[in-house]
């Protein structure tokens, strides 16, 4: 259903994982997750070391936050993020790189798994790990269903279907061991379930490095499928329907239909979490464009709150033709209004594009072409909720399923009128959730009362 | 940052389409077409065409300029395929003032009045030659041939075959006596066929229609509903009474049936957005035109079908949605 | 034919007659019974349907109103008080009258004193816009520029201003329904008291950065310096997340908090002469002199022991009359 196919872009694929060097300060969000923020539990004037947890969980859906550099906390105060809304950071001055001597730093492969689904379960919480695939849900919370769901399935999500993004295929390429055993960890954390690696047709080497980690390493009940090229292959929901032919209903969660579907870096993650004990303090970024030389691309390993401005500068600068940046792929991420924010756990790229790649054209009249319902893989009708939200009809706005839009832009994309179709259907979905959410409050306040 | 960057919500890039390619691209399909229409019927033919597409564009540039003061959009191509259209359905023979006038109907009734591109309820070009055809009804059916660059056709008789077969059945004849009368064979009368542009070349229009599903402008559902329809009831009373009915072949490459299912009913604009509402609204034109042609006192009924189903699309847009995943 | 014509309007006529005898009997079978005095509220009422009230027009405002025990929870800013009163001498109330208000935008961030620093893209909405980004502008709080609230006025009292790009309120049209201060997402409109002949005072900033940085935003930020706060002798400033607020139940127009603001991020207006800033500077410090010279005349032990009371009484009771005087100088 839906999609679209725009070109992969995939320039920096052949460009190996770099280790990139400490700058002088690093700036570590609380909002690195999904859910409430996390609470600083360093003061200023503390010294840390590589791995120290410096903030704790600030709600159920919240994650630990962890220093991803050794040296004294500066300051603990807002801070602008990429979108240039302050978020409270903890300042730290780099000296040395001197690691929690818990973490085990070496190469070697560990594949025994732990037996203890508890404890395995608390390594990953107590280390971080959220959902690298774009939403940074904290894992833990995801691998642990409610009572009475059973996952039937895991899904290992290599499809990176987003153009340009290459970080995803250089894991795969350069430690697809290490993804299998951590994809093994998740699958005795959800009690024995079968497990299916989907990864995009477009990366033969990624399936072909991928499925002979999976046979060396010989977990039971874990296969590699290789998947149609097409966006948003890799929108959980799309997924899930691609792998298992089930659909997840509107509203519903994943679990709903047995499903539980992660990214491999979360994957890899889970297994520097649990096997290696090192909490989730780096990430691998992209740094590519539509018009970069070759040798200007990128994959570095990075210290998570590391500035993206320092990251550019140490890749040689912003390139003069860029006219805009962003942080994610071209469809889904987000463009970047303050260069100088810190990475988060989430990002995944530095993207620069040039004017002409990336500049809206002039609006003009919707000529009813039904491209956009064409396109859009949750089978909405795009034209028809623009209208709707134009004409604030909040409930033909929820009829019509507003609230299921995946915000994947295939839209707009698709768009020949360039009508700022997502903008819009963005801010009807708030509105809608919004009425949904209060009703739901409202009949569970009745309920309460009727109880009493 | 010195420099200011843009900043905008996502998507960030844009697949390599807009208003104005697709309608290059429909202007590429029906070149094919054009130039079988030119070949045949020469200059006058050149002219009509020339005139319809100067009309239209400058109509519609000068109303919104000087009367809607809105900035134009003579941009985006749609008028000049609206001046294609049109112009494929009309006569070579046709004085040129009708054509102007055609072209008014077209853009400053059927078009903009309504909004102007992707607001209008009918398509324009239909719209223009149906006015044109209640209006003008001599000059819309004199199909004397003008003198083309190659000869194409052997008919001198200068009407379509399907009024040549109206005319007799009308009169009381049944259609193997008139074939037998004048020696012909359905083959010969589709060889022969007289008509407008659009009407005499069903292989051109095919091969435009090809390159747009290639290019992916439009989808095959609408154009195969219209001509299945009309292929199956076609099959039907000519299966019961193939003294009175022609048959389904004949029926599908005579008169306007390609142009309109192909290029006519595809209208973006004034057809339904879901697939399902597309099959309807192709069933629906199918059996108007049929109904048309074997009831009516017209012999052609694309026009009539197609307008009459677009007053229909806001309902069936209404009824029928895309399948929305996760909901039964 | 004549035959013909009879027939017509005979069957014209029944069927006419049949017709209404229906309706008149879904009429009466279907009848709802309303109170009569909402149709006579409803009538006084402005008509505009704005929704300014809370409620969904001004039929659903004259139906509360009617239901309600008494119109403590009603307004209608459109028509005001003398609207109030018509509705209360229907329904036989009693309402107090109320301060007329206005729209007042709180953003002086133009084009020349907030200079962009990245260029939006997107659909123009300041909703989009805001949960997008701070802003194209280095001040993540103050206005966006893309008109929500423009378009949300139904009265036509907000417009645009092109050499700004800040929304300007048509004080005769506003009717301070407050759709406006519901559709900005930065909250920068607020519903002020409209003051004696329109007169005034407000800080237009609502930026809550840190002084340095907020005016490195913006030319005209609020640098949260509190000198006006510490200037007004009526308690009507405050201070808080280093933006300061005109209480304008308690600010008695003096503008000396607007002499003082380095940066010119406190607003007059409609005041009849233009603020002659040295002059009520030069006041201030006279005031301020004064009250050092009575500090140090009640530190002095014994001596002005008598005196100090005295002075303390007086000082209020000469205020007021200073302040007639300055509205009546502007």
């Amino acid at each position: 259903m839906g999609g679209v196919h725009p070109h992969d872009s995939k320039f920096a694929r052949e460009r190996a994982i770099e280790e990139l060097p400490l700058p002088q300060t690093v700036y570590v969000s609380m909002a690195q997750h999904l859910g409430a923020p996390a609470k600083p539990v360093v003061a200023v004037g503390d010294s840390v070391k590589v791995g120290q947890v410096i903030a704790e969980p600030g709600g159920f859906i919240s994650a630990f936050v962890h220093s991803p550099a050794s040296g004294t906390v500066k300051g603990i105060a807002p801070r602008k993020d990429l979108a240039g809304n302050p978020v409270m950071h903890i300042e730290i001055a780099v000296e040395g790189d001197e690691w929690d001597p818990a973490i085990d730093r070496t190469p070697d492969l560990v594949t025994a798994i732990p037996e203890d689904k508890a404890a395995i379960l608390d390594r990953i919480k107590a280390c971080g790990v959220v959902g690298l695939g774009g939403a940074t849900f904290p894992a833990h919370v995801k691998l642990n269903p409610a009572p009475g769901k059973v996952a039937e399935c895991l899904i290992l999500n290599g499809a990176e279907c987003e153009p340009f993004l290459t970080s995803d295929y250089r894991i795969m390429i350069e430690r697809p061991k290490e993804i299998v055993v951590g994809a093994a960890i998740m699958q005795k954390v959800l009690g024995g379930c079968k497990c299916v690696i989907g990864i995009e047709e477009n990366k033969p080497e990624a399936i072909a490095a991928m499925s002979a980690a999976v046979s060396e390493l010989g977990y039971a009940g874990m296969t590699v499928q290789p998947l149609k090229k097409r966006y948003p292959q890799g929108g959980e929901k799309q997924l899930i329907d691609a792998v298992m032919r089930r659909q997840v209903k509107s509203g519903g969660l994943p679990i709903d239909v047995g499903a539980v579907v992660q990214n491999v870096g979360t994957s890899l993650a889970v297994y520097e979490a649990v096997q290696k004990n090192k909490p989730l303090i780096t990430n691998v970024l992209t740094i590519t464009g539509n018009e970069m030389p070759a040798d200007r691309q990128h994959n570095y390993l990075f210290r998570i709150g590391v500035p993206l401005s320092y990251i550019a500068e140490y890749a040689g600068g912003v390139p003069d033709n860029a006219a805009k940046l962003v942080s994610g792929g071209p469809m889904m991420g987000k463009a970047i209004a303050n260069l100088d924010a810190a990475t988060v756990k989430g990002s995944s790229s530095i993207l620069y594009l040039t004017d002409a790649f990336t500049r809206r054209k002039a609006e003009s009249s919707c000529i009813r072409c039904g491209k956009c319902a064409d396109a859009c893989p949750m089978g909405l009708e795009p034209f028809l909720l623009n209208r709707l939200y134009k004409a604030a009809d909040l409930d033909a706005l929820e009829q019509n399923a507003a609230q299921d839009c995946i915000e994947c832009g295939c839209c707009l994309y698709s768009c020949p009128a360039y009508i700022p179709l997502l903008d819009n259907i963005r801010q009807a979905k708030g509105q809608v959730m919004g009425v949904i959410r209060a009703r739901a409050a409202a009949a569970k306040a009745a309920a309460e009362a009727a109880k009493k | 940052m010195d420099k200011k960057y843009i900043v905008s919500p996502s998507p960030h890039i844009h697949a390599d389409i807009s208003t104005t390619s697709i309608m290059r691209d429909v202007i590429i399909a029906l070149c094919p077409a054009l130039l079988v229409s030119v070949l045949a019927y020469g200059w006058a033919e050149l002219l009509v065409i020339l005139v319809s597409v100067a009309s239209c564009v400058l109509l519609e540039w000068a109303v919104t300029r000087w009367m809607l003061k809105k900035p134009s959009t003579v941009g985006d191509l749609s008028a000049v395929v609206t001046g294609l259209l049109l112009a494929m359905n009309l006569p070579s023979s046709i004085p040129l003032w009708i054509v102007f006038i055609g072209a008014v109907v077209a853009i400053c009734v059927a078009k903009l009045p309504f909004g102007g591109i992707g607001q209008n309820v009918f398509n324009p070009a239909i719209t223009g030659r149906v006015f044109l055809l209640v209006s003008f009804p001599a000059q819309m059916t004199d199909w004397t041939p003008t003198s083309g660059f190659i000869k194409l056709t052997d008919a001198v008789s200068g009407a379509t075959p399907l009024s040549v077969l109206k005319e007799q059945l009308k009169s009381g004849h049944s259609i193997p006596d008139y074939l037998q009368a004048t020696g012909q064979t359905f083959e010969s009368l589709m060889q022969d066929i007289g008509g407008s542009a659009g009407e005499i070349s069903a292989i051109a229009l095919l091969l435009g229609f090809v390159y747009l599903l290639i290019r992916r402008v439009v989808k095959p559902w609408i154009p195969l509903a219209v001509l299945g329809t009309m292929a199956l009831v076609a099959a039907i009373f000519h299966g019961i009474n193939p003294d009175q009915y022609t048959g389904p072949l004949f029926n599908l490459v005579t008169g306007g049936a390609m142009l309109g299912a192909l290029f006519m009913a595809t209208d973006y604009v004034t057809s339904p957005m879901s697939t399902w509402g597309g099959v309807i609204y192709g069933v629906g034109i199918g059996l108007i035109a049929m109904m048309i042609r074997y009831f009516g006192s017209y012999p052609e009924g694309m026009s009539f079908a197609i307008l009459l189903m677009n007053c229909a699309v806001p309902l069936i847009n209404m009824w029928f949605h895309q399948k929305k995943y996760g909901r039964a | 034919m004549t035959q013909t014509i009879i027939w017509t309007v005979a069957i014209l006529s029944v069927l006419g007659l049949l017709l209404a005898l229906i309706l008149f009997w879904v009429a009466r079978k279907f009848k709802v019974e309303e109170d009569p005095r909402i149709d006579e509220v409803e009538k006084v009422m402005p008509g505009a349907n704005c929704g300014g009230c809370g409620f969904a027009g001004c039929r659903a405002f004259a139906d509360a109103a009617v239901k309600a025990p008494n119109l403590d929870n009603q307004y209608c800013p459109v028509g005001g008080d003398e609207v109030m009163q018509k509705v209360a001498s229907i329904l036989g109330f009693t309402v107090a009258a109320k301060a007329p208000q206005v729209a007042v935008v709180r953003c002086n961030g133009s084009c020349a004193n907030r200079p962009r620093v990245n260029e939006y893209d997107g659909v123009r909405s300041c909703r989009v816009k805001a949960a997008l980004y701070s802003g194209d502008t280095g001040c993540s709080y103050g206005c966006l520029g893309c008109g929500d609230c423009a378009a949300a006025c139904q009265f036509g009292a907000l417009s645009m201003d092109p050499q700004t790009g800040l929304p300007v309120v048509d004080e005769q049209k506003c009717t301070a329904c407050g759709a406006c201060v519901k559709a900005c997402p930065k909250h920068i409109i607020e519903l002020r008291n409209k003051g004696p002949r329109g007169m005034r005072e407000f800080v237009s900033c609502v930026n809550k950065d840190k002084g340095p940085v907020a005016r490195k935003a913006c030319a005209a930020a609020c640098i949260g310096c509190a000198l006006c706060q510490k200037t007004c002798q009526h308690g009507a400033i405050t201070v808080t997340d280093n933006v300061a607020y005109i209480d304008f139940t308690k600010c008695k127009l003096c503008r000396e908090c607007e002499a003082v603001c380095p940066t010119g991020a406190i607003h007059g207006v409609n005041f009849p002469k233009e603020l002659d800033k040295e002059a009520v500077k030069k006041r201030i410090a006279d005031r301020k002199a004064k009250a050092a010279e009575a500090a140090k005349a009640a530190e002095a032990p014994g001596l002005a022991r008598n005196d100090a009371p005295k002075q303390a009484a007086a000082a209020p009771a000469a205020e007021p009359e200073t302040k007639k005087k300055e509205v009546a100088n502007g």
